[in-house]
């Protein structure tokens, strides 16, 4: 059995690999809910009900898809420039954090400097953590997959001394969580009475924006080029180690975003549990997408209905909620094999 | 001073080893799977399921040994799974075993939360009792350290022994070595690459497998969701470190141990003038250094992560 590449894939195909792996997703999926005696069809129903039957449903849905599109796009710019970055959960949280220290002490300032101050704190934190594996594995040949991974158990660690020692909050009745960003910080609600903030349009913003610099400016070329090829690439003349360095800026910078808009948008504070494990699904979503950036944008809330969904379906049925989890990590197979069908051609 | 006396403690050393276990496993595991030119990021999930399902096997009545097996199996299985998408199909192994992580993880917890809905305290089975070897273990340093552990750390130091005969003492072993490193000359002598490299991949996954159910059979009598707490990524880290050579293997293994017992033991000492975070802070920082001090020297097998087609030059 031969694979050979084809030549030239047509766009329908594209579009209908993610969704033909989340139909084998659901479709494995079945058979852990055959196990309980909820029938599958009416499982799968009420979870769409869950993610989308109410306006509620769908603005959850929305501010679950928020931070899902930011380290979307974190993991599938480092993806496309063979970047391992596994550690956009490290980097939301040191996002948040610096979120956090950066509004709880400069309250001094109007809202129009102290948000955007704000954010920049958490991406430029995010992006100095990832600095450091991407530097390791320029300078030294460390692989960053595991550094990335390490990081992620290591900043957890320091999230919980920070919110458990100098950054408590002495108001919080003893309950680990940091002190708050002041009322002004905090984004606008984009619908009164729901949660959906303007969060989601600084993620869609972010999306367009990475579509824009990977399709129509050098260094997207560049980036994409070092991602097929380092040594072709080295040879054309493109800086391979700056390029590297420049992705994984990016890359951490827009999951320390992700961080920093669930605090501002969001809770308001940080705590150890700020995040589900967004970084992992992250990966998910970047291959759900194709590592296309607004295909990223879809993916995120495709991703966050199944959570939604799976949640108060598990509430409704018994079912325990990980078979989001179980969903998901199916669909990220199946769609590694559809990407391989719609790219390669079966020969003898 | 404080810390010789906890140095020159035998218990503390035997706590090492008793930590170091899953790791031994863990790392001989995915040593295997590099040495034949396939990273397996599977572990961690891998390490999870066999957790769970070890034990799930001795709560329903099966014997412990039957754990151990059932354990090992279903990590054959995963591996398996993450062979077929990465050898012959080719597909980057680095997604594939993320994949395989989350699977393995988020089905390992579905599982476990199905059987036991409520969330109290989980259930206990009987665990693997120490076993003390007649006369070594009434040796007076030694004897606590070594000779009183339970039977899965025996086996796992007989796997390091075995594992590297195999590698470096038969054809088999020779092999597989080859396979990891240059494949066309494998396939030149008329044996299967594709074949060879799913036998290491299920092998070492199986280990992993094992690694995982110690976890709940040995150090602890329960499972609960995300008890493995990146051991399996130490694990990784560790290969490189062990320079891909079972012996170091064991040796990486143990020193993770060390640092794992000794920070147990630091909390006590220190107290609260150093926060107890940092203190759980430093395998993972240890792994992190262990990387970075040895990858400029350490060679991996040159054809590791490349998909091997046959004809292609």
């Amino acid at each position: 059995m031969l694979l050979e590449r084809r030549e030239g894939t047509p766009l329908f195909a594209m579009l209908l690999a993610p969704v033909g792996a989340v139909i084998a997703a659901l479709t494995i999926s079945s058979v852990l809910i055959s196990f309980t005696d909820v029938p599958v069809f009416d499982a799968y129903g009420r979870l769409a009900i869950f993610a989308f039957g109410s306006r509620l449903a769908i603005t959850e849905t929305l501010v679950r898809a928020t931070p899902l599109i930011l380290t979307g796009l974190s993991v599938a710019i480092a993806f496309r420039a063979q970047i391992w970055n596994i550690g956009a959960e490290g980097q939301l949280y040191v996002g948040a954090l610096a979120g956090v220290a950066a509004g709880s002490n400069l309250t001094f300032l109007p809202p129009a400097l102290l948000i955007p101050l704000i954010i920049f704190a958490g991406a430029i934190s995010g992006m100095l953590l990832l600095l450091g594996p991407v530097l390791l594995r320029l300078k030294l040949g460390v692989d960053e997959t595991v550094v990335t991974l390490l990081l992620n158990f290591i900043v957890l660690l320091f999230v919980r001394l920070m919110v458990d020692g100098p950054m408590k909050d002495p108001l919080a009745f003893g309950w680990p969580q940091s002190v708050p960003v002041p009322e002004i910080a905090m984004l606008h609600k984009l619908i009164p009475g729901t949660r959906l903030h303007a969060g989601l349009l600084i993620a869609a913003a972010a999306a367009f924006v990475v579509w824009i610099v990977q399709r129509w400016t050098v260094f997207g070329l560049e980036s994409r080029a070092v991602g097929t090829n380092p040594a072709a690439a080295n040879f054309a003349g493109i800086p391979v180690s700056r390029v590297a360095l420049k992705v994984a800026a990016l890359s951490g910078g827009l999951a320390g975003l992700a961080g920093v808009v669930e605090v501002i948008g969001v809770k308001g504070f940080a705590s150890t549990d700020l995040s589900p494990g967004y970084g992992y699904t992250a990966i998910i979503i970047a291959m759900l997408a194709a590592l296309h950036p607004l295909g990223v944008v879809l993916a995120a809330v495709f991703v966050a209905s199944i959570f939604i969904g799976a949640d108060g379906m598990s509430r409704s049925t018994g079912i325990p909620s990980f078979i989001a989890d179980v969903i998901l990590a199916t669909s990220l197979i199946a769609m590694l094999l559809a990407l391989l069908l719609v790219r390669y051609r079966v020969r003898r | 001073m404080e810390v010789l006396d906890v140095l020159a403690n035998g218990s503390f050393w035997a706590a090492a080893l008793r930590l170091a276990t899953p790791l031994i496993f863990g790392v001989l595991g995915a040593l295997l799977c590099e040495r034949a030119g396939v990273l397996n990021i599977g572990i961690e999930g891998i390490m999870t399921f066999g957790a769970m399902l070890g034990w799930m096997t001795v709560y329903h009545g099966g014997n412990l040994w039957m754990g151990v097996l059932v354990a090992g199996g279903i990590g054959a299985l995963f591996g398996l799974l993450h062979a077929l998408l990465t050898v012959p199909l080719g597909l980057s192994q680095h997604v594939t075993g993320i994949g395989i992580t989350l699977l393995a993880s988020s089905m390992s917890y579905y599982f476990f939360r199905l059987a036991f809905p409520a969330n109290t305290s989980p259930p206990t089975v009987e665990a693997f009792k120490a076993v003390e070897i007649p006369y070594l273990s009434d040796l007076p340093f030694v004897g606590p350290a070594l000779f009183q552990q339970t039977p899965l750390t025996y086996v796992a130091l007989a796997t390091t022994a075995v594992l590297a005969y195999t590698l470096y003492r038969t054809p088999l072993g020779l092999a597989v070595r080859t396979v990891g490193e240059n494949p066309h000359a494998v396939e030149a002598q008329g044996i299967s690459v594709t074949s060879l490299r799913i036998g290491a991949v299920v092998a070492g996954s199986a280990l992993m497998g094992i690694g995982g159910c110690y976890l709940t059979l040995s150090a602890f009598n329960s499972f609960f969701p995300t008890m493995v707490q990146g051991r399996g990524w130490i694990c990784l880290a560790l290969v490189p470190f062990a320079y891909w050579r079972p012996g170091k293997a064991l040796f990486g293994a143990l020193l993770y141990g060390l640092f794992d017992a000794s920070q147990l033991r630091l909390q006590v000492i220190l107290g609260r003038s150093v926060p107890y975070e940092l203190m759980l802070m430093a395998p993972y920082l240890f792994s992190i250094l262990a990387l970075a001090l040895v990858s400029r020297k350490a060679t991996a097998p040159q054809a590791l992560m490349k998909p091997f087609r046959r004809g292609e030059r």
